[in-house]
């Protein structure tokens, strides 16, 4: 019992979890009210990018090519939706391998009887493989900045300009900090092992994790597929 | 594959014998992981329904005639909404997690989508037509 009842509530419960006074874990609760102050946040970035959208005064565009006399320069719409899909996709399955690392940190414990139990029980080999696609998703999106900077489209060309590399800027920067999020879990892997006990940890990171896979779903809808 | 086909245990969700009245909560050691989660099995479903949407997203984009169709944006929001509440139900286990996780995501959620459509009427992108 502390001095303050208040700190009985959120005094760490048995194998260092932080219950509050609704049963939950606070880390847990965090991570919810976090993601859905981010939610606002993209929302406002998506809603930017909407008003704005077919209110660009000069090329380049996203779907509509110009040609002359309507350009002085012929323009052809400038969003890759290949090279997109492919980036999506792999995104879809860093999602995909980060429920299976979380999987394997929970059931560590768990005899391993088959190869297939042993490659699903390697939390090290879920972690690098969600890393990796993410850095490839991330190598994607360098691609798609450096193809459109080169075809002229930079953030002061013009307002599609400026709100599409803030909203897709944004998220490559969250997908970025997910990526050494996960690194730092990679390296506790390695030196001392996760298991059950760190299961709440990797929770909350797939959490985030998942959360900037479901912006990029409603980004990819709003912003390359409808013209 | 038989480990992982097997339900893996939640974590972080309701302490067994939660709070009453505002009670300290003293989560019974593992007790504590109450919440199951999908199996491997399942994962591996949600993956391939993710991956099909989006392979039907990607072509009906390429198909003119659907395009200049009303269908056409209405498909792309509903499918693109699916994909959403599939990760967000089973890859982010709020199907099976408390129901303040579900108020803490779904609150704002719903903030951020009106905020979206109630922008779009402001600035014209949106109209209902009233009378003939």
């Amino acid at each position: 019992m502390s001095a303050s009842p208040a700190l009985d509530h959120v005094q760490a419960g048995a194998h260092g979890h932080h219950y509050t006074t609704t049963g939950l874990d606070s880390r847990k609760i965090a991570i919810w009210a976090f993601i859905g102050s981010e939610c606002m946040l993209f929302a406002s970035l998506i809603s930017t990018y909407l008003i704005y959208k077919g209110r660009s005064v000069v090329g380049p565009f996203p779907h509509e090519a110009c040609a002359p006399p309507a350009c002085q320069v012929p323009l052809k719409a400038i969003l890759n939706i290949p090279v997109t899909s492919a980036s999506t996709f792999v995104l879809l399955m860093s999602s995909l391998a980060m429920v299976l690392a979380l999987a394997a940190v929970e059931n560590r414990n768990l005899p391993k009887l088959t190869t297939g139990d042993r490659i699903l029980g390697s939390s090290k080999l879920w972690l690098w493989a969600t890393c990796i696609l993410g850095a490839t998703f991330l190598a994607f999106q360098a691609f798609e900045f450096t193809s459109f900077v080169h075809e002229g489209l930079s953030i002061r060309t013009n307002l599609f300009g400026s709100s599409f590399f803030t909203l897709t800027g944004f998220h490559g920067a969250h997908v970025t900090a997910g990526v050494i999020w996960l690194g730092t879990l990679l390296a506790i892997d390695y030196k001392r092992g996760l298991g059950p006990g760190d299961a709440i940890n990797v929770d909350i990171a797939a959490l985030y994790w998942h959360f900037v896979d479901v912006v990029w779903i409603a980004i990819f809808t709003l912003i390359y597929l409808i013209r | 594959m038989a480990q992982q086909d097997s339900a893996p245990k939640g974590h972080g969700g309701h302490a067994s014998g939660a709070a009453a009245g505002g009670a300290h909560v003293a989560p019974a050691a593992d007790d504590a992981h109450a919440h199951a989660h999908p199996t491997w099995k399942q994962y591996k479903w949600v993956a391939l329904i993710l991956t099909a949407i989006t392979v039907v997203e990607v072509w009906i984009y390429y198909i003119p005639s659907f395009v200049a169709s009303k269908l056409f944006v209405p498909a792309l929001l509903i499918m693109s909404a699916v994909k959403f509440a599939i990760v967000v139900l089973f890859y982010m286990h709020l199907k099976y997690d408390a129901r303040l996780f579900r108020a803490l995501f779904t609150g704002p959620l719903i903030i951020a989508v009106v905020t979206i459509i109630s922008l779009m009427f402001l600035f014209g992108h949106l109209a209902i037509r009233v009378g003939s």
